[in-house]
């Protein structure tokens, strides 16, 4: 497939794209598709006016899901709009993971062609429905709170919890020491608005995170 | 303190024979017991071709491979069991089934001879209870796929004398692997994690939110995983993750670890993972990992 030519529309600090890569650089001025980056990528969107012409229109998520910005109708919502997130934990950097957002009606076509463009640029895609956390954040929070929930029972040491982890399945980095590197004041903020989305104990913040969002708040 | 020279592995399946592949590498007789005739053909023909595999690769020496196989052997009989100094157990997770093996090794094997479980999820202590010899028995969880993870929890049960588990761990040892102490607590430190996980997966799956697939390949480029939680679930089998989930949350009530309505359905469809050429994903072969 052809990859689409886009245009990026920057509005606000951009989670996936916080310094220079090739999805940036190869976005052309007068793009046939169009790309909101940054905080305020929905509010530039709804700004845009007409866009049914576009091979795809991407909106940079953050916690939110892709609704909030095109509407939900009965389960018939979808368009040529896609949402997506580069994935990155915390403080850490963004990954090579975009999780690319559908909702029930997406067009296959709005989806192949945002696709092409992020795999030109060296990213790898991911697709999924229109879900708070979508993927990655779905799985990894209540693992990340079960962890920490475990240090404070005594189950193991964070050494010996982080080892078994990664000698046993393969894993690059404990829960541990990937919550320290990474923000256990951010992994707060993430599991507790997937807390009040999805209304499950399992992502209720640990106490460690807890504690530690209260600090960062002094 | 005896010397251990002869263990066996009951039970064929991916996990025993795995197991059993690591006890004849590092130079044990090793016996390895499953009702199922071909179960044991099974595993003999993936061990062999394991070490193929190994030799290829230069990680094993071509002349090492016929000395191993002739440490191997396999029985439908748990008679044959009469010499072994240690018994590993590597079947179903479930108690009854358990309490009822090692009831009968109980008669056949030396009073010398320690039992060990691989269960991952089960209570150390409830099984050591039904072997006739408490005292004697110890908890080693290999990870899947033994024959190339390294690490293995060793637990103690309530019941399991200090020199029972410091003769398993040197065991362990010498048999190259890297144990950890951990308590006989539900899933240990392990699937502690791994059963809910992996069950949060299927769950996404059920709920639309992405294939199985895109999950994967989420997790691998997100997380850096060697496997993503499809694959192994695949390679586990619906048939164990559905009694792993029984044993952990019949144990712990967990939500997360209540076995997802569609691990039965895929059951009931013979779907169980790589070893039937389908599960959450589809294979072109069933061959032993690293084979």
């Amino acid at each position: 497939m052809t990859t689409s030519t886009y245009t990026i529309v920057k509005a606000g600090e951009s989670r996936s794209f916080p310094a220079s890569h090739a999805f940036v650089e190869q976005a052309a001025a007068q793009g046939a598709s169009r790309v909101f980056i940054g905080q305020e990528a929905g509010s530039a969107f709804a700004a845009a006016g007409e866009l049914g012409a576009c091979p795809f229109v991407a909106i940079e998520l953050g916690q939110e899901c892709l609704g909030v910005h095109t509407a939900e109708a009965r389960g018939h919502e979808g368009s040529n709009v896609v949402g997506f997130a580069r994935f990155r934990l915390g403080r850490a950097d963004p990954t090579a993971l975009v999780e690319l957002v559908r909702q029930p009606q997406t067009s296959d076509a709005a989806i192949a062609a945002a696709r092409a463009a992020f795999e030109a640029a060296g990213l790898k895609v991911a697709v999924c429905a229109d879900f708070p956390g979508r993927i990655v954040d779905r799985l990894i929070r209540p693992y990340l709170n079960a962890a920490l929930r475990r240090l404070d029972e005594q189950l193991a040491s964070a050494e010996d919890m982080d080892k078994t982890l990664c000698l046993g399945l393969g894993y690059p980095e404990g829960p541990i020491s990937l919550l320290e590197r990474t923000g256990l004041a951010e992994h707060h903020d993430v599991t507790l608005a997937l807390y009040q989305a999805l209304g499950q104990e399992a992502y209720a913040p640990a106490r460690r995170a807890q504690v530690a969002k209260a600090r960062t708040g002094r | 303190m005896s010397e251990i020279k002869t263990i066996g592995v009951c039970g064929a399946g991916t996990m025993g024979a795995g197991i059993a592949i690591v006890c004849a590498r590092a130079g044990f007789r090793t016996r390895v017991f499953d009702l199922n005739q071909a179960a044991l053909d099974r595993a003999r023909g993936q061990t062999e071709a394991f070490l193929r595999k190994s030799v290829e690769r230069g990680k094993l020496a071509a002349d090492k491979l016929p000395e191993i196989m002739s440490q191997w052997s396999g029985s439908t009989d748990l008679a044959d069991f009469a010499d072994c100094d240690l018994v590993i157990e590597a079947v179903f997770e479930s108690l009854p089934v358990k309490h009822d093996l090692f009831g009968k090794l109980d008669k056949i094997c030396a009073p010398r001879t320690i039992f060990a479980s691989n269960t991952s999820t089960i209570s150390i202590t409830e099984i050591a209870g039904g072997s006739g010899r408490p005292d004697r028995f110890v908890g080693m969880h290999f990870c899947l796929p033994a024959q190339l993870m390294k690490l293995v929890e060793m637990s103690p049960g309530l019941t399991t004398s200090e020199e029972t588990f410091s003769r398993a761990w040197s065991v362990c040892e010498a048999l190259g692997q890297k144990p950890v102490r951990t308590q006989d607590t539900p899933g240990f430190v392990l699937n502690y994690f791994l059963i809910p996980f992996n069950n949060d997966a299927i769950r996404l799956v059920e709920q639309g939110v992405a294939e199985p697939a895109d999950i994967d390949l989420a997790i691998k480029t997100a997380m850096g995983y060697a496997m993503g939680p499809m694959e192994l679930l695949d390679l586990v089998g619906m048939d164990t993750q559905k009694l792993l989930c029984e044993a952990m949350h019949g144990v712990t009530n967990e939500p997360r670890a209540a076995c997802p309505p569609l691990v039965k359905r895929m059951i009931a469809a013979g779907w169980l993972g790589k070893k039937t050429g389908r599960g959450l994903l589809r294979y072109a072969d069933s061959k032993m990992f690293g084979a």
